[in-house]
């Protein structure tokens, strides 16, 4: 399936978000994920189906100002 | 003692996290400074998590209060969903609320800001504004919501310091209830203290410690002028004159001739 994964085309198998998350070895509980312009909480992430073409953020902590 | 939604913080320097040599020298200053909150962003994560990871548990360990930004968003519904996604890692309602407006400036998108601000506030949100220093802009997000405002005083990172004293004089004259935290621009301790002495709560830095010689050095000597710049003003400052004032008294002077 064709996803796009922090502005990257992939094609990854992945049926739901937490699968995605797994097969791609992302781990921690400071990631936050987004599909499509909505935030996904870590609690439903599980139930979360993905589709052809969805757009996938996955940001963390980083330095700021 | 300063109060933020609520919160009583002990310092009135607020510190941004990036830009400094090393991780270590960012831990220094941070307790150098003797800071209560630092600010912190979010980015696209290449390395399934240990890039941003290893960042959480550094500024976790400093044990001072996070306040995260939307640095970079340039549209309403981006910052909209960047502060979600800050609430669900950092467990906080803060946030340092940027939508830029100019490539250039790094100017606030003041409309934009507004929105953002309003929605935002709407779900639970306790918004730190970055805004430009026009009054009339600072009482639409105080209707939006806002109980602190962020005014910048020169471009972020240009170190100008204070470009419009006016206006901030105004800004702080206008609403003496409202919380108010200089953010951006500030290059060197006199700046700080100089906003400070018009009444402002606390000034939000980072380049100015973090691009110093001696990052940690700095980061107190921030704290000092702060603090200095607060107590003037609560003791009350002279007000300027064009003439002499002899200060030794004139009664009693020796006449030799």
């Amino acid at each position: 399936m064709r996803l796009i994964i922090n502005g990257e085309a992939q094609n990854i198998c992945a049926k739901t978000l937490s699968e995605l998350l797994s097969l791609m070895e992302y781990e921690g509980e400071w990631l936050a994920t987004a599909v499509n312009g909505e935030l996904v909480h870590r609690e439903e992430r599980a139930g979360h189906t993905l589709d052809e073409n969805d757009r996938i953020e996955i940001l963390t902590p980083m330095q700021g100002g | 003692m300063l109060n933020l939604y609520g919160a009583e913080i002990a310092s009135r320097l607020l510190l941004g996290t990036a830009r400094y040599p090393s991780p270590a020298i960012l831990t220094e200053a941070v307790q150098r400074s003797q800071t209560a909150i630092v600010t912190v962003s979010l980015r696209r994560e290449t390395a399934g998590g240990r890039n941003g990871g290893g960042f959480f548990d550094m500024i976790r360990a400093l044990g001072v209060r996070v306040l995260p930004n939307t640095a970079g968003c340039h549209g309403v519904s981006e910052a909209v969903l960047t502060a979600k996604m800050a609430r669900e890692v950092f467990q906080t309602n803060w946030i340092k609320l940027e939508v830029i407006g100019n490539h250039d400036t790094l100017q606030p998108d003041v409309f934009g800001l507004v929105e953002a601000a309003r929605i935002l506030s709407g779900e639970g949100f306790e918004v730190f504004p970055y805004t430009t220093d026009d009054l009339v802009v600072a009482e639409r997000l105080l209707e939006a919501g806002c109980k602190v405002l962020m005014p910048w005083c020169a471009p972020i990172g240009s170190a100008a310091g204070p470009l419009n004293l006016s206006a901030l004089r105004a800004i702080r004259g206008h609403f003496p209830e409202v919380p108010l935290i200089v953010d951006a621009g500030i290059g060197r301790p006199s700046h700080a203290a100089t906003v400070m002495e018009l009444g402002f709560d606390a000034v939000l830095l980072n380049t100015a410690v973090a691009g110093a010689g001696d990052p940690v050095s700095m980061a107190e000597a921030f704290a000092r002028a702060i603090e200095a710049g607060h107590q003037a003003f609560g003791a009350g400052m002279l007000e300027p004159r064009e003439m002499a004032v002899p200060s030794t008294p004139v009664i009693g002077t020796a006449v030799f001739a």
